[in-house]
């Protein structure tokens, strides 16, 4: 999995938190398809209506902060969202998308969240820390390389398949 | 090194470790609820048919479950997930499972000090984000996803990035009608959501000598509204005797070193400071009760692990007593033990005769989950922890949020008031 290639669904806003991602209401469900329909309820109730498999997903800063919920990466991306692009992450949100291998938590610079249009389809070269947008000319936007431990546990699809001791000293 | 530091190169086997280090600490205590409970079996049921399959936990007496969020039981499927989380610590011998309506239960955070269930210098993970909130005891205790608990049941460990501290002191002494609450949503205000993102919020000063236990894990508890990876405070004989009042087990205080680097020391004179409110839609949209005096309510509720411990219960009904309230106000004690405390000093009576509803303990109404949901356009008062959009019920409701005294004073003039104008 070096590239990811889809469209950009863009809710271009700060603190987009769990309780807007997946309401409270829903928490007792843990069947995942059904946590998918209700998907980031709280911004727009047609969102998982939208999604196509393989989108993608553009916010602001702080993206998940709130609570701990597993349930926020997994209705995301179950409703088709491999990789949310943001300027920075709640550090809960960003280690259950990663640890759980649910979807990828991309970082880039304010500037590149405010060029990147809604509808505009992405290439994610997770490869060399790139996006490139093939619906603006491919144009491409640097992003923030995943620290060496986080890239192990992407690369390996989740911390399941890894035992402590190959995530030692990583 | 920092109190945070030295509990992560412990935990991990290391002379000692520095912000930035990634390290696999070994988890001294870990806890999962009625929502990450139930979650947590279900990633263990994936990797089962992935070829990780759960036979023992790594030690079943480091665990411990609750039933807080949905009971009593909401509906069907809260009731189902009750079973399947019984069903599961029968299974793996989970001595320590909370249940409702059985003795002592109550919101996982609160038992979590109430019951002495983690001691200064463990590291504690918990299925919640407010398990920051035990960081006042002195240990470093951070909330984790289904996956992470998963994996600390199969292995006993996880991964950290060892935090960068920044240090509040706060200084001089709360004034009447000022808690701590005021004191960590002024610092949310300033700092903002995103303000201890990844990094730890230690406090410290004459002002938390003084302070209680209860209103030290006020502080720690918002830390998770700054994003803070865990809130600590070094133990001290305040811990100690707190401790010892709940449980028999021994333990060591562990504090950080004199010479040890703090990111930023932020000071704060408490002795200036006025109550405050969070206002819709985020806790650190901060301003002075005076700002939004008058705003009128819909609903007052004193509730969760953040303001429904035995002193915030006693705080309001100081106000409470011999008054009645203009609006629907709920008071639901955070653990069942506070609850017979509350009810044996007859703040239960000072609540049921000023006309509010005593209910059992439950985070249902703080996540808007049930139990009390607000419904479009209505406006509360809370002594809880989030106001985001949608929070305590309708996406169109709106929550301030406040401590005790404000959320009491605010009951019985149906409008936001500051609890120092309640004179007569």
């Amino acid at each position: 999995m070096n590239q990811l290639e889809g469209v950009v669904h863009k809710y271009y806003r700060d603190n987009i938190d769990t309780d807007v991602i997946i309401p409270g209401q829903y928490l007792k469900i843990h069947d995942h398809k059904e946590l998918a329909k209700h998907a980031m309820e709280g911004i727009d109730v047609e969102f998982s209506k939208k999604v196509s498999e393989g989108d993608f997903l553009l916010c602001g800063r702080n993206f998940g902060c709130g609570s701990s919920r597993e349930h926020a990466p997994i209705a995301l991306a179950n409703s088709g969202i491999k990789a949310i692009i943001a300027p920075s992450f709640a550090r809960i949100f960003y280690r259950n998308a990663v640890d759980g291998g649910y979807l990828l938590p991309i970082e880039v610079e304010e500037e590149t969240c405010r060029q990147i249009e809604n509808g505009d389809r992405i290439i994610v070269d997770i490869l060399n820390s790139k996006l490139v947008n093939v619906t603006q000319g491919m144009k491409a936007y640097d992003t923030k390389p995943f620290p060496a431990l986080i890239a192990r546990i992407i690369e390996a699809g989740g911390l399941i398949n890894l035992d402590p001791h190959q995530l030692i000293d990583v | 090194m920092t109190l945070t530091e030295k509990i992560l190169a412990r935990a991990a086997g290391k002379a000692s470790v520095a912000p930035g280090d990634v390290v696999f600490a070994k988890v001294d205590k870990l806890m999962m609820h009625d929502v990450s409970g139930p979650g947590v079996i279900k990633v263990l049921e994936e990797w089962k048919k992935r070829g990780k399959n759960l036979e023992r936990v790594w030690d079943p007496d480091k665990v411990w479950v609750t039933e807080d969020h949905f009971v009593p039981a909401a509906d069907k499927i809260s009731a189902k997930n009750i079973i399947t989380l019984s069903n599961w610590t029968k299974r793996f011998g989970i001595k320590k499972h909370f249940k409702y309506g059985l003795g002592q239960y109550g919101i996982c955070h609160t038992l979590s000090h109430e019951e002495a269930l983690v001691l200064p210098g463990e590291v504690y993970v918990g299925g919640d984000s407010h398990t920051n909130t035990t960081g006042a005891l002195g240990a470093f205790a951070a909330g984790l996803g289904h996956s992470d608990i998963a994996y600390v049941l199969h292995h006993g460990l996880i991964w950290f990035k060892v935090p960068e501290t920044i240090l509040f002191k706060l200084h001089g002494e709360l004034p009447s009608y000022v808690m701590a609450k005021d004191v960590i949503l002024r610092i949310i205000g300033d700092i903002g959501t995103e303000g201890g993102n990844y990094k730890c919020m230690q406090f410290s000063g004459e002002a938390i000598d003084q302070m209680s236990m209860e209103e030290r894990l006020t502080l720690t508890n918002m830390t998770t509204e700054a994003g803070a990876k865990n809130g600590i405070i070094e133990p001290d004989s305040i811990t100690e005797s707190y401790l010892k009042e709940r449980t028999e087990v021994p333990f060591q205080c562990v504090l950080g070193d004199e010479d040890a680097n703090y990111l930023d020391i932020h000071h704060y004179e408490l002795n200036e400071m006025d109550p405050i409110v969070a206002r819709p839609f985020s806790p650190a949209n901060t301003c002075d009760v005076r700002d939004v005096q008058g705003v009128e309510i819909d609903k007052a509720y004193i509730g969760s692990c953040t303001g429904a411990k035995l002193e915030d219960l006693r705080a309001a009904s100081r106000l409470l007593k011999g008054r009645k309230v203009k609006v629907r106000t709920e008071v639901l004690p955070a653990a069942q033990s506070i609850y017979i405390s509350a009810l044996h000093e007859g703040l239960v009576n000072i609540f049921v005769d000023a006309g509010c509803v005593v209910g059992p303990p439950t985070c249902g109404a703080c996540c808007g989950a049930h139990m009390g949901v607000l419904g479009p356009k209505e406006i509360c008062i809370s002594t809880t922890n989030r106001n985001f959009p949608g929070r305590m019920g309708d996406i169109e409701s709106k929550t301030f949020l406040a401590s005790p005294l404000v959320v009491a004073a605010s009951a019985i003039s149906g409008k936001i008031t500051d609890p120092r104008d309640i004179t007569t």
